[in-house]
């Protein structure tokens, strides 16, 4: 229990590391001059011919592996998972907490700090056929804010309090967009106009304490967009927010999802959210990938016995009453995850045959799932 | 304004109550009796400034609770759920109100009285973490509070023991330190701390929003198996629409300060009447992806207001999306009223909602 905490520990220092990095990375990218609406115009055309007769992916990952060096041991957060986002889409990645969907989200970014992260020797990442591990600082800042922006669960840690909104969003255009500072004044009132903040030319010269947890949240999506990525990838954005205020933001997020045709890689630990907005679904344990699907398959016909317990286990709006399936045990730690099956201590069908590592199993139409016994 | 919940609408039988929970009895006095409560806190301005102006953090809330059941209390971030829960312990002194406890008058007793009380009533809290003193073993921490309040002391080790099995815990685990459980182990210790004084009535502040779906499946069900071996009564506080009709004999919704809504968990999720519920239940994200484009949806505008200088009137108008708002809406306050309703569960218990338009029947899917 003591390797837990400390596996965590690992990771809260990871993150709130890589939350800087983010935040300087959108800023300081001075030398990444954006590409020009008609060359990013000539890039989309030219991809979308490549997909008519080969279908490239917007984002492929391919055995993604981050291992944590830490005093206890290495732990193997994320541990060989491959997926890919297409354009345009909406993949939801869900998982209880350490299962890794936030490690591979900042793997994909380059943002994991190295030590004590570690991505293992065969991982890939690949945007728009670039491959991104290994690559330059230089050209990571290029893309991050620009073509692959992020936002987090709590906003006000990732806002400066010493600046104004308006100051802040300004910056990203000044730096990503080479905006004059009028312009980007205005233009950081346009964006703060488009993503639902009333009085905008007031509220870009506020400072964040003055704003709500939603307000704030809104002023962190209108900084992601402000380059108009081809990828956000949305880390528990709606987590720290009420429930109607949640509604306000995914309501958002899916109309500029529309509006400027980007895909929307959201990580959530909520089944709900992922039913109301994905189009495609991850669901991860244990740093592996158990089962992936598209959003009816995995809600309507789940395939693992994990994404099964998980969706027993959510008390629903209309069915009281009944008892709440449980999935016995708690999630195990990734300084030492079982052998086999990793979920196999907890399955409730786990047998002979369980104690063998296990594969993914495709089940076609691009469903899988890690668990020898659904495909026979 | 105070016309009956369709009774006699088609409803779907009341299904039988999970776990063979002991059944409420509303014939007696209710157990506990909240009349009016009130908290204001002050807001002053530099070390030694005047008071400059009041958070209504609790303005006026009402409601009783019988033997054997649970109230749940939902409402959004600073709605005052919390403040409620804690001002009926007095582990905040209220400003305002009246709270009687089996009879007692809660906020007449002095500190003595106050001691002997809390025997009967306990807060399990969101964080157990927090909570849980990190330097005493679980053993020391649950014989100290029955040193403190004068329980079994030739056998408080034993009576530890059996509170760690009680709550699925086991006794290898008494001489362990709070950091070396998980999450949902804290928890059930937080609850056996709350058990070790035998309580009656126990208030549950957010228990299970820090836990991870499958472990908060394991809580919930321990608190329900709990109450009906107990019979136990609780006050469930929390945020999540689903968990709490899951748990909740009748729900109180609220808003600023105030219960806008109390119903049975049923009358209240089938044909909630307040538009402030309405929109709360169609803003809660379901699982279920198929019915996603036929579900039509009430999306609020703006935030909830400071409740520092709460709205005129009606506290939710600047929000409602209610077609019928008018000049009363803006300008006075609605009561929570309603019918009581006849039959089941006596004549005690019914749909009391706080508008001036509210609706009838079911809302669209």
């Amino acid at each position: 229990m003591t390797q837990h905490e400390a596996a965590g520990a690992a990771k809260s220092a990871a993150k709130s590391a890589a939350k800087s990095a983010a935040s300087s990375a959108a800023t300081a990218a001075a030398n990444s001059a954006a590409p020009s609406a008609a060359q990013s115009a000539a890039r989309s055309a030219a991809n979308s011919a490549a997909q008519s007769t080969e279908v490239e992916p917007l984002l492929a990952v391919r055995d993604l592996r981050a291992w944590f060096l830490t005093d206890q041991g290495v732990a193997k957060a994320v541990d060989g998972i491959s997926f890919a986002v297409r354009e345009g889409e909406t993949l939801g990645i869900v998982g209880e907490s350490g299962c890794g969907k936030t490690v591979t989200s900042l793997a994909i970014l380059g943002l994991l700090p190295n030590p004590p992260a570690r991505l293992m020797d065969g991982s890939s990442v690949s945007f728009r056929g670039q491959e991104l591990v290994g690559a330059e600082e230089k050209r990571l800042r290029a893309l991050r804010g620009n073509e692959i922006s992020m936002i987090f669960q709590e906003p006000m840690s990732s806002l400066n309090p010493v600046f104004t909104v308006g100051d802040q969003i300004a910056e990203t255009l000044r730096l990503h967009r080479r905006m004059d500072r009028k312009a980007a004044h205005g233009e950081a009132v346009r964006l703060l106009d488009e993503v639902g903040i009333p009085e905008p030319g007031r509220r870009v010269d506020e400072y964040p304490h003055q704003l709500s947890g939603g307000m704030r949240q809104r002023v962190m999506i209108a900084m992601a967009i402000a380059c108009a990525p081809k990828l956000l990838i949305a880390d528990e954005p709606t987590t720290a927010l009420d429930v109607t205020i949640q509604a306000q933001i995914l309501e958002l997020l899916a109309e500029l999802r529309r509006a400027h045709g980007m895909a929307v890689m959201l990580i959530t630990h909520d089944l709900g959210v992922v039913a109301e907005v994905c189009d495609r679904v991850i669901v991860m344990y244990a740093g592996q990938i158990v089962e992936s699907g598209t959003v009816e398959d995995i809600f309507v016909r789940p395939a693992h016995p994990y994404t099964r317990g998980l969706l027993a286990s959510l008390p629903s709006v209309g069915t009281p009453g009944r008892r709440l399936a449980s999935i016995p045990g708690t999630v195990p730690s990734p300084l030492h995850w079982p052998e086999g099956c990793r979920f196999r201590a907890r399955c409730p069908s786990a047998g002979e045959g369980c104690e063998r590592a296990q594969e993914l199993v495709a089940l076609g139409d691009g469903r899988a799932a890690r668990c020898w016994r659904v495909g026979t | 304004m105070t016309r009956p919940v369709r009774g006699d609408a088609p409803r779907a039988e009341p299904a039988p109550p999970p776990t063979g929970r002991a059944a409420i009895d509303r014939n007696g006095p209710p157990l506990l009796e909240v009349r009016d409560l009130a908290k204001h806190f002050p807001v002053r301005r530099g070390s030694f400034g005047r008071v400059r102006a009041h958070v209504r953090a609790v303005d006026g809330v009402s409601f009783d609770l019988w033997r054997g059941e649970t109230l749940g209390l939902v409402g959004e971030s600073g709605c005052g759920k919390s403040t409620t829960g804690r001002a009926l312990l007095r582990l905040i002194e209220p400003t305002g109100g009246d709270v009687r406890f089996d009879g007692q008058d809660v906020r007449a007793l002095d500190r003595t009285g106050l001691r002997a009380l809390r025997r009967r009533m306990q807060i399990v809290f969101q964080d157990p973490v927090g909570s849980l003193n990190p330097r005493l073993s679980v053993g020391a921490m649950l014989e100290e509070v029955l040193t403190v309040h004068g329980l079994g002391l030739p056998n408080r080790r034993d009576r530890a023991v059996e509170l760690l099995e009680r709550v699925g815990l086991s006794a290898d685990h008494i001489d362990r330190y709070p950091h070396e459980f998980s999450g949902g182990q804290r928890q059930r210790l937080g609850i056996a701390r709350a058990l070790s004084v035998e309580p009656d009535f126990l208030v549950l502040d957010e228990p299970v929003s820090a836990l991870d779906v499958s472990v908060q499946a394991q809580v919930i069900n321990l608190l329900q198996d709990l109450q009906a071996e107990l019979g136990l009564t609780y006050l469930f506080i929390a945020h999540d629409l689903a968990v709490v009709e899951h748990v909740s004999d009748r729900v109180a919704v609220m808003y600023l300060g105030r219960i806008v809504e109390l119903a049975e968990a049923s009358a209240l999720y089938a044909e909630a009447r307040h538009p402030y519920t309405r929109s709360l239940l169609s803003a809660v994200p379901r699982p279920d992806p198929v019915g996603r484009a036929s579900r039509s949806r009430i999306v609020l505008e703006g935030d909830v207001p400071s409740p520092i200088d709460p709205p005129s009137g009606c506290p939710f108008h600047p929000r409602c999306p209610h077609p019928a708002k008018d000049a009363s809406c803006r300008g006075i306050v609605p009561g929570l009223e309603g019918r009581a309703e006849s039959g089941r569960g006596g004549e005690r218990v019914g749909h009391f909602v706080a508008c001036h338009h509210p609706y009838h029947g079911t809302p669209a899917p």
